[in-house]
């Protein structure tokens, strides 16, 4: 085992049935940072996730987290790590506190400490003057970053996050991407999945990109933008015949299209020479690798 | 590195946490708990043993009112044990999500099981001395025997407790329930000798009610009560065992199917 990798996955495979939903993934996050899952519903995100605490069991493949081998001896390592769930699964009638404090017991913390684990938990969830109040008069923003505490109670060495902002509003997710941040710069090792694209490039160090039960590139994300889009995007608006066109003649001169529902992107633009139809020219972004390689639509 | 604990199966932290969870749920209805589980047998005790008991004095050699009044802790156990467990499962596995977060801590779906089954079979045990006290009220006399009764009472909330776990593990739609209270739990209610001795059914139905756990607790919670244990309550015993133990086991299996893909 390599012991700088807090997660090490192998050639996992995982079937529903006649569904591949992980087909030979190789996963790797080293400590202290921040991995993104980034991929299409579907894409097999939310089986890899549940694989990392043994909710699902793989068909194939190994599977380590924190050094411990999965299934086998999951339970030690989920005595170490957190699981923030893409649903809120919290206690309704219990109030803040009392969530906190059930959890803290169910991820052992010592009779002695469980008061001041509680506490700081409250406090990285802001929550310390609502401590008292039941779950379902709280807030959508306020149970989020209760249901992230609650992974943080025994100061785990390892954070999952299953799609941690996912249909929230936009500012609420600002709220969030700072908390999650502040974690990873204190040095707690995540692994998020995700299919914001934007969630991706400001939280992770790393993206990998996840498409039909694989990783298909992964990187920093500006790397993976250098790599795979260019610097620069030239995007063209017009009516569809005009977009077929525009991209026709833009694969004819060698340059990698996508579309963006109303507009025919062309990469790599910068290498253009001032051949582009008219439009406008933007850094190439995540986005546009996504698209690129996975052939999917961004929502 | 990091083996410095090894985690073993069935540990008691990870079973006492669960059940720490439950408790805490708990003291949010515990008055509602309370309320019917005092009121429905005074129901129970009115009708049949002040209706009923007009025509009937004496069953077996006791007053009717205190026949039905023991008979009931059966009836008590069962109810607040097997339908707790089945709606009480299905909707926090369903739809509260809340295995998933249990059981991505350190706690496996053997400990999970084993600790709604245990909170449950010991609530049920408690709260099926409700109606020996309505019946105190009525006029039964205490005896010492009683104090056994909470012990009869949870070892058979165990095994129904266990059967509702396994009955929320196996249905895919909360209304099959409907199918287990009917195809089930009601016949077994019924020629458990709560209202009526078994003794006096067609002989076959003697052979199936000693099949029905709820007939053995009758017996038993009976003879604590009023007329002393005699060696025929070793098989009264023995049986609510082995259906706990079974059912425990019957329950962990299916629940895990049920929770892990």
């Amino acid at each position: 085992m390599t012991d700088d990798l807090v997660i090490r996955l192998r050639g996992v495979v995982k079937r529903f049935g006649d569904i591949t939903a992980v087909d030979g993934l190789d996963l790797d996050v080293p400590h202290a940072t921040c991995v993104g899952l980034l991929g299409p519903n579907g894409a097999g995100k939310s089986t890899t996730m549940k694989m990392l605490t043994a909710q699902a069991i793989a068909d194939e493949g190994a599977i380590e987290v924190l050094g411990f081998t999965v299934p086998d001896d999951s339970k030690q390592a989920r005595a170490l790590m957190g699981v923030v769930p893409q649903l809120d699964n919290l206690d309704v009638e219990l109030t803040a506190r009392q969530n906190l404090a059930v959890f803290a017991r169910l991820y052992r913390v010592p009779g002695a400490e469980r008061r001041e684990a509680v506490d700081r938990a409250l406090e990285i969830a802001k929550l310390t003057d609502r401590a008292d109040t039941p779950c379902d008069k709280l807030s959508g923003g306020m149970r989020r970053r209760l249901l992230i505490a609650r992974a943080l109670v025994h100061t785990p060495r390892l954070l999952l996050l299953d799609e941690p902002t996912v249909g929230l509003d936009p500012q609420i997710r600002q709220e969030l991407w700072s908390l999650i941040d502040a974690l990873r710069s204190e040095g707690t090792s995540i692994l998020m999945s995700t299919h914001y694209i934007e969630e991706a490039e400001r939280l992770a160090d790393t993206v990998a990109i996840m498409h039909e039960g694989k990783i298909i590139s992964r990187g920093k994300p500006a790397d993976l933008v250098r790599e795979h889009a260019g610097v620069q995007t030239h995007e063209v608006y017009g009516p569809p015949a005009r977009l077929a066109e525009v991209r026709a003649e833009a694969e004819a001169s060698g340059h990698r299209v996508r579309r963006t529902g109303t507009a025919v992107a062309i990469l790599a633009a910068e290498g253009a020479n001032g051949t582009l139809p008219e439009g406008i020219t933007r850094a190439a972004s995540l986005e546009d690798v996504f698209v690129l390689l996975t052939g999917e639509m961004v929502e | 590195m990091r083996r410095s604990r090894r985690l073993h199966r069935l540990e008691p932290s990870a079973v006492a946490g669960v059940m720490s969870r439950d408790i805490t749920n708990f003291k949010s209805f515990w008055k509602t708990t309370t309320f019917s589980s005092i009121v429905d047998p005074t129901i129970y005790l009115l009708a049949f043993g002040l209706g009923f008991g007009a025509l009937v004095s004496t069953v077996n050699g006791i007053d009717y009112l205190y026949f039905v009044g023991t008979g009931m802790v059966a009836t008590a156990v069962l109810f607040s044990s097997v339908f707790s467990a089945m709606y009480g499962v299905f909707i926090k596995h369903r739809f509260q999500h809340t295995y998933d977060a249990i059981l991505a801590a350190p706690v496996d779906v053997e400990e999970l099981a084993t600790a709604e089954v245990l909170w449950i079979g010991i609530r049920a045990g408690v709260y099926g001395m409700a109606p020996l006290v309505v019946a105190i009220l009525f006029g039964l006399d205490p005896s010492w025997g009683m104090l056994v009764v909470p012990f009869i009472g949870a070892v058979t909330a165990l095994g129904f407790a266990a059967l509702g776990v396994f009955a929320a593990a196996s249905v895919s739609k909360i209304d099959h329930f409907n199918y287990i209270q009917t195809a089930l739990i009601t016949p077994l209610f019924l020629i458990s000798g709560t209202f009526f001795p078994i003794d006096e059914l067609p002989h076959g139905f003697v052979i199936a009610s000693n099949l029905n756990p709820l007939y053995h607790c009758v017996e038993l919670v009976r003879h604590a009560v009023v007329f002393g244990f005699e060696t025929v309550d070793l098989w009264h015993a023995t049986f609510l065992i082995a259906f706990a133990v079974a059912s425990w086991r019957l329950a962990i299996w299916r629940l895990e199917k049920r929770l892990i893909d």
